[in-house]
């Protein structure tokens, strides 16, 4: 609850004002939408901004609605600059208000994408990433943190969460894979 | 099992996410096993995941059972398991809200974010700063601070957004670390120098000269960031808005030179900064023009989005330096993002001849119905200015908005376009007719009752006054037929103003109104019964009365007087002359054009500036038995800014008494004001009968007194007055820390500038939407008229002006606007004397060498007709 009050001195949505947010509080939000615009992900960092889950499922739906037919990159919807990607069955979006410089959000919304693509071994679709949730969060979270750009390059982002997708995923807990957890609680032991 | 425990289902055909059926209890249930020994890392990842991905999608986590979670997870800190412990901060980070006591993982996070595991420690800061408060923060400022510092990038990064964060509620802790931030500004890492700048601004931001010594020396030094970069532009831009400085200063200079930056988030930064700044001038606008042009072609939309609608922003104040752009932009409006296009289209209209409306009008029109309902907005707010510009295009807009009035589009859209018709339809006469007959296809079929209502008033308003009133008689009974009781009780009234205007249509509109008169909802009956019966009388004066020009009082004032009435029965029948006047009459300039998209905040209806003084000002036992408050002025200063006291006046206007109110400010850290009043010494005959003192003033704590006069009953002519002010008080000195006062003080007195009262105190503006009926209303009985010469005038605007200021009163049927190239203008004004009588004035101009006037006042009272007269010559 701390972490995300960010100040929002000019909450305009008119897209005339002047007045551009003088923070680090780029990011208005985050989401990955599958080809039905359900939720796979989303995440708010601006308190005021939908606080209830029906407003932001029902800004989601909207924003999936004006955009999933055209691949247009850029959209301008409910007062919000809205970038957003698409690939196979998966629509990833980064909103920032209208003041925003679109630059800064096209930088956040390439780092996502291109940082998920290496992570998910280039299948970005909607089945692999599920089957790596546990990753995307981690890399949304070394991203953005609480609406702050906190990593925009790809490779960084990549070497700090270290992830590796599972290419052989085990169907039963099998003696070999008590063994693995072992032979590491050993190497993490003597690393000690 | 599992990642894919639902390999099942997929092949069953019921979709492919694992998550999909996923129910709360069971993931709970599952959490258990990590209580089990050996930890089994893959499979409490899993279940993690889970976890956060119901969070994710809004499930609802119980305090118990989140706590229960929660606790159990603090047992995975034990195993070694990168990317489970990764997993951990974030549940730590998504359950601090829900989860109590959630500062039991302090120890185990400050042991990760010091420890020995570069993967760790800056996710353990983030996370550990999520859950810690003001006095927990200081226990970990000596790591915070070493953190700050770090050579170790990423854990430098979070340490600098973490605090970042947590300035908003500790920032006495967090600015002590603002020379480790400094340090970080000089940081190789891009992102650490992005987030100190950050933090070091945010730190220093209320203090300019800081904040001009920072920006001087990272612009010297120059920086590696991009983002870093677009934050000190901002800085900049900032400052040099403050200081309302001319543009030759360094900081102007810094932000030019970055429209010549490798990175184009940068370039386009500074271009966005230059066009926003206020009073640019053309030259420097010149380069911020030619970058965006150039990002017009870019391959990227996201770049030629934000040049063109920041041309667009140009185009507004400046469409002559757009005017280079214009080849660019024509090359955009086929743009397949209906966002660019319409942005370039828009703009051109802006910065493109006439000639070419015709042509752009036809391209936007090919799209319309695809781009989203902001953007339709945009357009609709471009044809109204064109209007402006262009009086002769009204056709082809007025075609073309009727088109979009059919299309779809939500409530906001649709009140643009009407809002916009309107618009036209009073800034051309001869487009009156096609407008209204546009309005009158639009109710046949319109969902949103605001609307509704606002034509079918617009209708009565102005369909009387057409050649052909008969023809809107249709459109307005069908409403009466067809729609919810709102429309139908608007259509009743606007029937009647048919009715009241056109005798040739009464007979039948007195037929209609006998059917509405059947009507199955009580406020549709109740109007057309009483409309009915007004009309029957068949008397002008009746009818601009009761028809034309409705109530002019307060809401609350009204409700407040009955309230009363009911509670002291008397004999007296209920005087409407009592109840205050509203005082913001519906005006009828035209409507502010809507923002893009409009706030989300719903219009409250609050009670007016002066029901609040009404209440203030009874509450004072003196000032019972005055009656209701008549008028309340704006405050006037009574010092000047920056004095040891402030002293400003609000005049209330009674019946038969006036009540000054006197807020004082003591801007003194040392000094105890008691017993403050405004001593008043009249030039006129006028009898000062009390003084309400303010008891206390305190250094910065503002305080009111009263002065209360009694207007000469002797001479009702004499309205205007000086009143010379002094302040007087009593003053202790004090201690300006702790604001104790001394024991003893003495008197002082303060001598304030002098107040003047005049005629426009006593007169309230009322709104009379038809100045004709209501001038046949009050009739000859007590009408004056005399010509004077204003010989210091050269205008007929200026002329208008003054008399409108002077009078205090409101100009109707938009009479204070002069059309262009006319040397003589007839200004119609209407109010309320105190008393309650109307007043209305019609002056007669006429420009000459100077501007003669000829004023003809009319009221129901003799004497306010004198004292306007007395106090115009």
């Amino acid at each position: 609850m701390t972490a995300q009050t960010c100040p929002r001195q000019h909450r305009d949505n008119t897209m005339d004002s002047l007045a551009l947010e003088l923070s680090l509080y780029t990011v208005k939000a985050v989401f990955i939408l599958d080809n039905d615009g359900n939720r796979l992900l989303s995440k708010y960092y601006d308190p005021e901004l939908y606080p209830s889950m029906k407003e932001q499922r029902s800004f989601e739906k909207n924003v999936f609605n004006k955009t999933h037919k055209a691949d247009n990159e850029i959209a301008f919807l409910e007062g919000m600059t809205i970038v957003y990607k698409s690939s196979i069955d998966l629509f990833f979006y980064v909103v920032g208000s209208a003041q925003e410089n679109e630059l800064m959000l096209m930088a956040v919304l390439n780092c996502l994408f291109e940082s998920l693509s290496q992570i998910l071994r280039k299948n970005v679709e909607r089945r692999c990433l599920l089957d790596n949730m546990d990753g995307v969060f981690l890399v949304v979270d070394e991203i953005i943190d609480g609406g702050v750009i906190l990593e925009s390059d790809p490779q960084q982002v990549l070497e700090k969460v270290n992830y590796r997708a599972d290419d052989n995923p085990l169907t039963e807990q099998s003696v070999a894979q008590v063994l693995q957890s072992a032979k590491e609680q050993i190497k993490w032991s003597i690393l000690k | 099992m599992i990642k894919k425990f639902d390999k099942k289902d997929e092949e069953s055909g019921s979709g492919s996410n694992p998550f999909q059926h996923l129910e709360k209890s069971a993931v709970l249930q599952e959490a258990r096993i990590f209580n089990e020994t050996p930890i089994n890392p893959r499979r409490c990842l899993h279940i993690l995941t889970k976890i956060i991905y119901l969070l994710n999608q809004g499930e609802h986590f119980g305090t118990t059972e989140a706590t229960e979670a929660f606790f159990a997870m603090t047992r995975l800190f034990q195993s070694n398991d990168q990317t489970l412990r990764r997993m951990c901060y974030l549940t730590i980070k998504e359950m601090a809200n829900i989860s109590e006591d959630v500062i039991i993982v302090t120890s185990s996070l400050t042991k990760d974010m010091t420890g020995k595991e570069d993967v760790y420690r800056g996710p353990a800061i983030r996370a550990l700063c999520r859950i810690t408060d003001t006095t927990m923060l200081q226990g970990i400022e000596r790591y915070m601070k070493q953190a700050i510092v770090d050579k170790v990038s990423s854990v430098s990064s979070s340490a600098l957004v973490s605090s970042l964060h947590m300035v908003k509620q500790s920032y006495d802790v967090v600015k002590r670390w603002v020379n480790e931030a400094q340090e970080a500004a000089s940081s190789d890492n891009i992102m650490v120098q992005y987030h100190a700048l950050g933090l070091l601004y945010h730190l220093r931001k209320n203090d300019r000269l800081a904040v001009s010594k920072m920006l001087n020396k990272f612009t010297k030094s120059g920086l590696k960031s991009p983002f870093a970069y677009c934050m000190l532009i901002r800085i900049a831009s900032k400052l040099l808005e403050e200081s309302e400085g001319g543009h030759d200063s360094p900081l102007f200079d810094f932000i030019e030179s970055c429209l010549r930056n490798k990175h184009e988030m940068v370039v386009y930064e500074a271009a966005s900064a230059i066009v926003h700044m206020p009073n640019c001038t053309a030259r420097e606008l010149a380069p911020a023009v030619s970058v965006l042009q150039l990002f017009c072609s870019s391959p990227k939309a996201a770049l030629r989005y934000a040049a063109v609608r920041t041309l667009n922003k140009v185009a507004m104040k400046h469409p002559s330096a757009v005017t280079a752009c214009n080849l660019d932009l024509e090359n955009l409006i086929t743009d397949s993002n209906r966002s660019i296009a319409t942005l370039a289209i828009t703009t051109l209209l802006k910065t493109g001849s006439e000639s070419s409306v015709d042509r752009l009008m036809k391209q936007i029109s090919s799209f319309v119905s695809e781009i989203s309902d902001e953007f339709k907005v945009v357009v609709v707010q471009a044809i109204s200015a064109l209007c402006q510009k262009y009086p002769r295009k009204h056709s082809v807009m007025m075609n073309f908005l009727s088109n979009m009035l059919r299309d779809d589009g939500g409530f906001e859209y649709k009140r643009a376009i009407v809002d916009c018709i309107i618009s036209i339809i009073e800034e051309n006469p001869e487009s009156k007719e096609t407008g209204l007959a546009h309005l009158c296809e639009f109710i046949e079929d319109c969902e949103h009752t605001v609307l509704a209502t606002k034509i079918l008033h617009l209708l009565g308003k102005e369909g009387p006054r057409t050649p052909t009133p008969s023809k809107y008689i249709r459109f307005i009974f069908n409403r009466v037929v067809l729609e919810s009781e709102a429309v139908r009780a608007a259509a009743v009234s606007a029937l009647a103003k048919f009715g009241a205007q056109n005798d040739d249509l009464l007979p039948s509109v007195l037929v209609l109104m006998q059917r509405c008169m059947m009507d199955s909802d009580d406020e549709v009956r109740d109007r057309a019964t009483f409309y009915m019966n007004v009309l029957q009388q068949k008397q002008k004066a009746l009818n601009a009365a009761y028809i034309f020009n409705g109530l002019s009082v307060s809401v609350p004032g009204l409700e407040k007087s009955l309230h009363q009435y009911t509670l002291e029965p008397s004999e007296k029948p209920f005087d409407m002359k009592t109840v205050p006047l509203a005082t913001q009459p519906i005006t009828e300039q035209k409507t502010e054009i809507a923002p893009v998209a409009t706030s989300k905040l719903p219009e409250k209806l609050a009670p007016s500036r002066q029901d609040i003084y009404q209440e203030q000002l009874s509450a004072i036992p003196e000032f019972q038995g005055l009656g209701p408050l008549f008028k309340s002025s704006e405050p006037v200063q009574l010092t000047e800014a920056e004095t040891e006291y402030v002293v400003r006046c609000i005049k209330h206007t009674f019946a038969g008494h006036m009540v000054f109110q006197f807020d004082c400010t003591n801007t003194l850290n040392d000094q105890l004001l008691q017993r403050v009043l405004v001593q008043m010494e009249p030039s006129e005959a006028y009898e000062v009968l009390h003084y309400v003192p303010a008891a206390n003033l305190p250094y910065s704590q503002p305080g009111s007194c009263y002065t209360l006069v009694r207007l000469p009953e002797d001479d009702p002519t004499s309205v205007s007055c000086t009143y010379s002010c002094t302040m007087k008080y009593l003053v202790r000195d004090c201690d300006p820390n702790t604001g104790e006062p001394d024991d003893d003080g003495y008197d002082d007195e303060y001598v304030l500038e002098d107040l003047e009262v005049t005629v426009a105190d006593h007169i309230q503006k009322v709104l009379k939407p038809n100045f004709g009926a209501a001038w046949e209303e009050v009739g000859d009985d007590f009408e004056k008229e005399e010509t004077f010469a204003l010989a210091s005038v050269r205008t007929l605007e200026e002329a208008v002006g003054n008399i409108i200021s002077f009078l205090g009163m409101q100009p109707c049927e938009r009479s204070d606007k002069v059309p262009e190239n006319k040397n003589s203008h007839v200004l119609f004004l209407a109010g309320v004397f105190r008393g309650g009588h109307d007043v209305l004035v019609r002056a007669r101009l006429a420009l000459a060498d100077g501007v003669t006037m000829q004023v003809t006042v009319r009221s129901g009272d003799e004497n306010a007709v004198d004292v306007i007269l007395a106090s115009v010559g």
